[in-house]
């Protein structure tokens, strides 16, 4: 069955797998269209959860959940440093990391 | 010890990309504005703080020092908001970094300073001499004022700086002694998470505190130059 909407205009769930490489270098990649890709998730996401007439305080939760997982990733690298810490180092020259 | 005591201070990056401008720009985002009169309970409950600070701190002004309440509003909420983000675990804080509050602290003191120096001159001269003191302490005086006076900025700056380091340090010290307790003495493992309890109620009060004295001197500053 041949596609009646163009390709270019189609959103993503109803592009077929096949599709999918050519739909994705079609996007509009120039700043203006990155910032508009943003504005668009803001806008979305503003307007589902917040802006509503009896908005929870889940809104703003699961925006700061997701900064901390954010923040996590960031400091993985020195925190994958000590591991396990959770008994008094044995001798004092090797508590040099206990303070992670 | 030391390098990884302190590195949660450090400034973040990824891939070399300098992430704390995304950091710095997220309380921002946080605070939303709205076009209609009445929108809704996030919103309104913004709005409902910024009327009740504005209307603490700006009822002492002059008209003259009113023009400012942009500006004092946008500072204690910016200040508030980093600070009660960097309570959340893992998080960064850049009132942490003393280069953020010198350049928060410098222009504005600055700014207020050079208001009173264009438009009242003569009141400004006059603040560094204190009423009814001894002709022969007038010179040394006069020093001490000066000094006193260029030292307002750093003051504000380490003294944001170093609350907020030491409430930091102090959750991550008592959080590390009780986790090692835990397996050494569970009672005292259970004291020192109380005191850590405590310890983060402080901190919550801490950051909020530490907003209103920023915003308060500036004001202070600019009361006395307009």
């Amino acid at each position: 069955m041949a596609s009646l909407v163009p390709l270019k205009e189609k959103k993503l769930m109803e592009v077929k797998l096949g599709e999918l490489p050519s739909w994705i270098l079609m996007r509009n990649f120039t700043p203006s269209g990155i910032v508009g890709a943003f504005q668009r998730g803001y806008d979305r996401y503003y307007n589902k959860y917040i802006n509503v007439r009896k908005g929870s305080i889940s809104g703003i939760n699961m925006v700061l959940a997701a900064y901390v997982v954010f923040s996590y990733c960031i400091s993985y690298k020195e925190l994958s440093k000590c591991s396990g810490m959770t008994q008094l180092p044995v001798s004092r020259e090797a508590g040099v990391d206990w303070l992670c | 010890m030391n390098e990884n005591l302190f590195a949660s201070f450090v400034t973040p990056t990824m891939m070399g990309l300098p992430i704390v401008i995304l950091i710095i720009m997220l309380p921002p985002m946080l605070l939303t504005s709205s076009k209609r009169l009445i929108s809704n309970r996030f919103h309104s409950f913004q709005q409902w703080l910024i009327k009740l600070i504005i209307k603490q701190m700006m009822l002492i002004h002059s008209p003259k020092g009113r023009t400012w309440s942009l500006m004092l509003v946008s500072l204690i909420m910016f200040i508030g908001s980093t600070n009660l983000l960097g309570l959340l675990p893992h998080t960064f804080t850049p009132t942490t970094q003393l280069s953020t509050n010198l350049c928060m602290a410098i222009p504005l003191w600055a700014g207020a300073v050079i208001l009173g120096f264009r438009h009242k001159l003569k009141a400004s001269l006059a603040h560094f001499l204190p009423q009814g003191t001894p002709i022969s302490l007038i010179p040394m005086l006069i020093i001490i004022e000066t000094i006193s006076l260029f030292i307002q900025p750093m003051a504000l700056a380490v003294r944001l700086t170093a609350n907020i380091t030491a409430g930091h340090l102090l959750i991550h010290l008592i959080g590390g002694a009780t986790l090692v307790l835990t397996s050494i003495s569970p009672p005292t493992a259970t004291i020192t998470f109380i005191i850590l309890a405590l310890l983060t109620i402080l901190e919550f009060a801490v950051a909020l505190i530490q907003a209103y004295v920023f915003t308060l001197l500036v004001s202070l500053y600019l009361h006395d130059n307009t």
